[in-house]
């Protein structure tokens, strides 16, 4: 069995992100970069199946220019036998409906049979690529996932259901699996990956290479735009409760009640 | 498609959804601007005439044994119904895992743009625009969509739940169903009942210095449950084991809106601030008085959690 793994990168979770034009959007220059945490879920998940045989190649996914390359590398230290990175300049701006597509035909033009993702990127926090992905396929969906079992054939994943509660599902295969926090403990690249990924290539293939209507992607056919740009609302000022111990548990339960009324 | 707002009101066990209301009130003043009616798409047993005192004109009310489970097949298919039904231009729904899930799907099914987890929207020349928090709040876009139908999910606590007035709505039946390749063959209940962390009015966090998953049990949970409140976790108590990781506060946790937010023995580490900046009320607790969380805050305190979170405990408790 081949397996896709979407892989994106994402600026550090430490980074502090600076508005660079209201108009357009963040300043990245400066910002560290790292593998999505939760595509790391996603990647030790295929990984895991690798291991076990169940898988016979881990294939990653990247949509995104050469500057993504040394995460594609990390990935591969850690054991993924083969990327593809997806750059084309019809790529460009395009929304989540667009990146979907780009990676949907992606996967099939790789005769992938089943996905692993992040559940979401931490930073667009869109949480919409893994199910439109399978949507755009015609497979199955179990998003918000923390522990899964594969067989040959198909899935046991046990998914987020709200309020801590969870739904067991089962789905046959193909289908597109989205990984949350909990699934498993992501793997460290060793040295002998890391030597062994300078060896590997990184294919780049573009809108004709894997077969998707450059119409449909990009800038031009984005039905989502983000604008007008800015940091969070400032919060007013707070004060810190003075006195001993007993005085300043006494004063903030008044606060709460008598001054802010939230309990 | 039409100017009309559709709004996804969704249940829990026989009863509709706080969220429902707080979306309606929201649909009811973009309605007044775009010049459209509210519609609503009732999921699962509920009281669907119930939402006209919140400003539906119109319920399409799906029910049945195909959605006692988040089912993808149906649930899409009922939305996808109630949005030809309602000649909606725009749809909202509470942002949640089943949403997230099948809002995603129709987005790509009926290529339309989705904004997910905005916490404003506003009527602008006729169209809907959406605010939404990136990078888990550290910065804020508008979101415009121009598909003609725009799908948005909203975070829920960022309107409120207005008043009920004394509107009525007519209800109508929605034929929904379909099989879904994913099957439920189980269901595991939370171990406490709490709200779910995303939709809390209250919550109080821990962090590092709690020390212990005792400690936890022992100084967090009497705590939150004094008032009511889910317990958070930082992710250096997640990661130490403290708490499970679905009760992450942060950027690769759960991001949170409550009123209250009481934070002890936790720093601020940017990620955890990213999850639970919106909060209306913040109080933190720590020892270290540089801690960066004080700079939130809205009441802090400088001291030890295991005197302090005991004592406000008793406090909580007898007031």
């Amino acid at each position: 069995m081949k397996i896709g793994v979407l892989l994106k990168q994402v600026p550090a979770s430490d980074s502090r992100i600076k508005i660079a034009d209201p108009q357009r959007g963040v300043a990245l220059d400066d910002v560290k970069w790292e593998i999505n945490p939760y595509d790391e879920f996603a990647l030790e998940a295929a990984l895991a199946l690798l291991d076990a045989k169940v898988a016979s190649d881990v294939v990653l996914l990247t949509v995104g220019g050469a500057d993504t390359e040394q995460r594609i590398r990390d990935g591969l230290a850690r054991g993924a036998t083969a990327a593809v990175r997806l750059d084309d300049a019809a790529f460009g701006g395009s929304d989540c409906l667009g990146v979907s597509r780009i990676l949907a035909a992606a996967v099939k033009a790789e005769g992938i049979t089943l996905v692993f993702a992040g559940k979401q990127a931490i930073d667009g926090d869109n949480a919409q690529v893994p199910a439109m992905v399978a949507e755009l396929l015609g497979w199955g969906y179990v998003g918000e996932v923390d522990q899964l079992e594969v067989t040959g054939a198909g899935a046991k994943a046990w998914r987020a259901a709200g309020g801590g509660a969870r739904d067991v599902v089962e789905v046959g295969l193909p289908a597109v699996i989205g990984c949350d926090k909990g699934l498993n403990q992501p793997r460290y690249a060793s040295l002998k990956g890391i030597m062994m990924a300078k060896r590997k290539k990184i294919d780049v293939k573009g809108a004709g290479a894997i077969g998707v209507d450059a119409g449909s992607v990009g800038a031009s056919a984005a039905l989502v735009s983000e604008t007008n740009w800015g940091e969070p609302p400032a919060r007013p000022p707070g004060r810190v409760l003075q006195g001993d111990d007993a005085a300043r548990v006494k004063a903030l339960v008044a606060a709460l009640r008598d001054e802010v009324k939230v309990i | 498609m039409g100017n009309n707002i559709l709004v996804v009101a969704e249940t829990d066990d026989g009863a509709v959804k706080k969220t429902a209301f707080e979306l309606l009130g929201k649909a009811k003043a973009l309605a007044a601007s775009t010049g459209g009616a509210v519609h609503a798409v009732l999921i699962g047993d509920g009281d669907a005439a119930s939402l006209g005192a919140y400003g539906a004109s119109t319920v399409h009310h799906a029910s049945g044994a195909a959605f006692s489970h988040y089912n993808p097949a149906a649930w899409t298919s009922a939305v996808q119904g109630a949005i030809a039904a309602s000649d909606a231009g725009v749809v909202l729904a509470a942002a949640g895992p089943q949403v997230r899930d099948g809002f995603a799907r129709l987005a790509a099914r009926l290529g339309a743009g989705l904004a997910t987890e905005v916490t404003e929207l506003r009527a602008e020349g006729g169209a809907v625009v959406g605010r939404r928090p990136q990078f888990a709040g550290k910065a804020f876009s508008d979101v415009v969509i121009r598909s003609a139908v725009a799908l948005f999910t909203v975070r829920p606590n960022s309107f409120g739940v207005p008043e009920a007035g004394g509107g009525s709505a007519s209800v109508s039946a929605l034929a929904a169903g379909g099989d879904s390749k994913e099957k439920v063959v189980g269901s595991e209940e939370p171990s406490s009942d709490v709200v779910d962390l995303t939709e809390a009015e209250r919550i109080v966090s821990g962090g590092r210095a709690v020390k212990s998953a005792e400690n936890f049990d022992k100084l967090i949970r009497p705590l939150a449950a004094s008032i009511g409140a889910t317990p958070g976790a930082s992710r250096a108590a997640v990661d130490a084991g403290y708490a499970p990781h679905n009760e992450q506060v942060g950027q690769t946790g759960k991001v949170v809106n409550p009123s209250l937010y009481i934070a002890c023995g936790i720093s601020g580490a940017i990620q955890h601030l990213a999850g639970m900046r919106t909060s209306k009320v913040i109080v933190a607790i720590n020892k270290d008085p540089e801690a960066p969380i004080f700079q939130h805050a809205t009441y802090g305190i400088v001291g030890d959690i295991f005197d302090i979170c005991p004592m406000l405990t008793a406090e909580l408790e007898s007031a």
